[in-house]
């Protein structure tokens, strides 16, 4: 194997793991503040992957626009969500959070099954590729590896340099105390679950750009999220970005080693073994 | 005994006998396939309900134990040439062992995280075995038309799998009572309550929790080799099906979870829900009634958690104090 084709692939891998972290993020960020893991997630990435590829393909929006109307649909669907969910059951146990968000999944997976049937759709975009000496890169995923890292950075500086950024950071630290200084603690849980789906949904989206997908694609990229989202650390928005980036290595060098139908194995092996081993992620969560 | 009086336990039984002996009388193989399905979910549920219901431990990787159950039986079935009999029992071994591995690992996590690791355990069962050799890997094991010579040709091997299918059924409901009415059972309901708590109190949590997970693995591992032994072949999709885990969580929660009479009464709500839906003419628009099954299994899902979080059993009991001593 020469060393091109090497790089190529693992660079390849990076650029979509990237995108992969961007999703883990909005997991992580609902973990993180709510305590609560997000079982609709992939569904709604699935509902992004349709978003875009139906305001590009059909009405011919650009995609890059679209994902731009998708993440805002994405942000109130969230907070609809939350609102039908978990609003009606902060102290609830966990049962029932993870219950009530697959309900919505069946839902939403029920709904689009119906309207989209499971075939698979492909967005038929391009961007050409780029060379990189001897590296033959698609501008897809450059240009989705750089939104990401856009999306992230204005996740942090909305996290940390703005009002209700700083408010969401407080109700995450402790609910009851930022609730006494008079952060209303319900409409910022609402909005870090809308921020949290439409992660998912820009994910879902920028996957579009590349992959074909189907109605149900989102599982298989929600349990990706739980993947990342525990290497990195539940309830850490920036290890979510670094265990993207491991999950993406892996994916574009272990088919160079294996046959391909052995990577799914491996990753959930790994996943189980982080969890058991490290269940605070390699950069360590909340607890 | 006073513990024998229980109006729960008999309701239960007496369903599953009503339903399990109905198409042995009629000698009707359309309601045989019917009962089947509908045995083959209360025995899911109610095993489950040994995990969820009884210890509180939400697990999305119940239907592991009926796959790898089914695949370890049909491969002595078709592999090794073992009779029926001992290719159930391997069957159920084969799950209990995987339950007793796993347990030992995975539930020393607790919450969410246990949840989120069965998942990750669902999968990584469905790839591996998707890629195992001897298992067929993707294509799965199918068995030869001649193995069914012995048990007096096909016909009357699918009616020796389903008397053995409601004795399991029946076996199932017994069993989660004697459990739920045990010191051991109640031993598993303080972790549900508090494990830190159960632990002060003496009980050995991490034994009784792998027990437990032990216990509620044989049965399904059981009815799964039963099932792909009547179906003729076994593959990778069928046997490590993501929604049938759930659909038992549904069944659990519509009915009542750590009840005895719940699991049962669940499986039989949704499953005839099911049908319903999936064999209606009805149409919304353009589509028919039948492609959302999937949705108003969640909304219904979603309603019962947000207003009725303790399930059928578990309203009744709230409704009616007097109930509470008879319905367990």
């Amino acid at each position: 194997m020469d060393l091109g084709s090497l790089t190529t692939s693992l660079i390849d891998g990076l650029l979509i793991g990237v995108v992969y972290g961007i999703a883990a993020m909005g997991l992580n960020l609902i973990w993180g503040v709510m305590r609560v893991i997000n079982l609709a997630h992939g569904a709604v990435i699935a509902l992004g992957m349709f978003g875009v590829y139906l305001l590009f393909s059909v009405m011919g929006i650009n995609p890059y626009l679209a994902l731009g109307l998708v993440a805002i649909l994405g942000l109130l669907l969230g907070i609809v969500i939350y609102y039908l969910t978990i609003g009606n059951m902060v102290n609830a146990p966990h049962l029932s959070t993870l219950l009530a968000t697959f309900s919505i999944n069946m839902v939403i997976i029920g709904l689009g099954t119906a309207a989209f049937s499971t075939s698979p759709r492909d967005s038929g975009f391009s961007l050409g590729t780029a060379e990189l000496g001897f590296m033959k890169l698609q501008n897809t995923r450059l240009v989705a590896a750089l939104i990401t890292l856009l999306v992230t950075s204005a996740l942090y500086f909305f996290l940390y340099r703005t009002r209700p950024g700083k408010y969401i950071r407080a109700v995450s630290n402790n609910r009851a105390a930022a609730e006494l200084m008079g952060i209303p603690a319900s409409r910022i849980l609402a909005l870090s679950f809308g921020i949290g789906t439409m992660l998912a949904a820009i994910a879902g989206g920028l996957i579009a750009t590349f992959f074909s997908f189907t109605i149900l694609s989102g599982e298989v990229y929600q349990q990706k999220s739980f993947v990342i989202g525990v290497l990195g650390g539940l309830g850490n928005p920036l290890g979510a970005l670094l265990g993207g980036l491991i999950l993406g290595a892996l994916e574009g060098l272990l088919p160079l080693a294996m046959p391909n139908t052995w990577v799914p194995v491996i990753e959930f092996i790994l996943f189980v073994i982080i969890l058991l081993v490290k269940p605070s992620g390699l950069l360590g969560g909340k607890k | 005994m006073s513990q024998w009086k229980n109006l729960g336990l008999w309701l239960a039984l007496a369903m599953v006998v009503l339903l399990g002996f109905w198409p042995i009388f009629s000698r009707d193989a359309s309601g045989r396939e019917a009962a089947f399905t509908i045995l083959l979910a209360i025995v899911m549920a109610s095993s489950l309900n040994i995990v969820m219901g009884y210890t509180g431990y939400v697990s999305f990787g119940h239907v592991v134990f009926y796959g790898l159950g089914g695949y370890v039986g049909m491969y002595a079935l078709s592999a090794l040439g073992w009779p029926l009999p001992l290719a159930v029992l391997a069957g159920g071994a084969g799950s209990a062992t995987l339950a007793f591995l796993l347990g030992k690992a995975i539930l020393r996590l607790r919450g969410s995280y246990f949840a989120l690791a069965t998942i990750g355990v669902n999968e990584a069962a469905r790839t591996f075995v998707a890629n195992f050799a001897p298992f067929g890997a993707a294509t799965g094991i199918e068995l030869q038309f001649s193995i069914y010579k012995p048990y007096g040709g096909a016909m009357q091997a699918l009616w020796l799998t389903y008397y053995a299918v409601v004795a399991i059924a029946i076996f199932a409901v017994l069993f989660s009572f004697l459990i739920k009415n045990s010191k051991f059972g109640l031993g598993l309901m303080s972790i549900r309550e508090d494990e830190d708590a159960a632990e002060v109190l003496g009980i050995v949590t991490p034994n009784a929790k792998t027990m437990a997970f032990v216990l509620s693995a044989i049965l399904p591992g059981m009815i799964g080799t039963l099932f792909f032994f009547k179906n003729g072949n076994v593959e990778p999709g069928d046997a490590f099906r993501l929604g049938f885990s759930i659909e038992s969580l549904v069944m659990i929660m519509l009915g009542g979870q750590g009840t005895v009479l719940g699991p049962v009464l669940g499986a039989l709500g949704y499953q005839r829900l099911r049908t319903t839906l999936l064999t209606s003419d009805i149409s919304i628009g353009s589509l028919p009634l039948k492609d959302f099954q999937l949705v108003i299994s969640g909304v219904l899902m979603l309603l019962i958690i947000l207003f009725i979080p303790g399930g059928l059993v578990g309203w009744l009991r709230q409704r009616f104090p007097s109930l509470r001593r008879v319905l367990a």
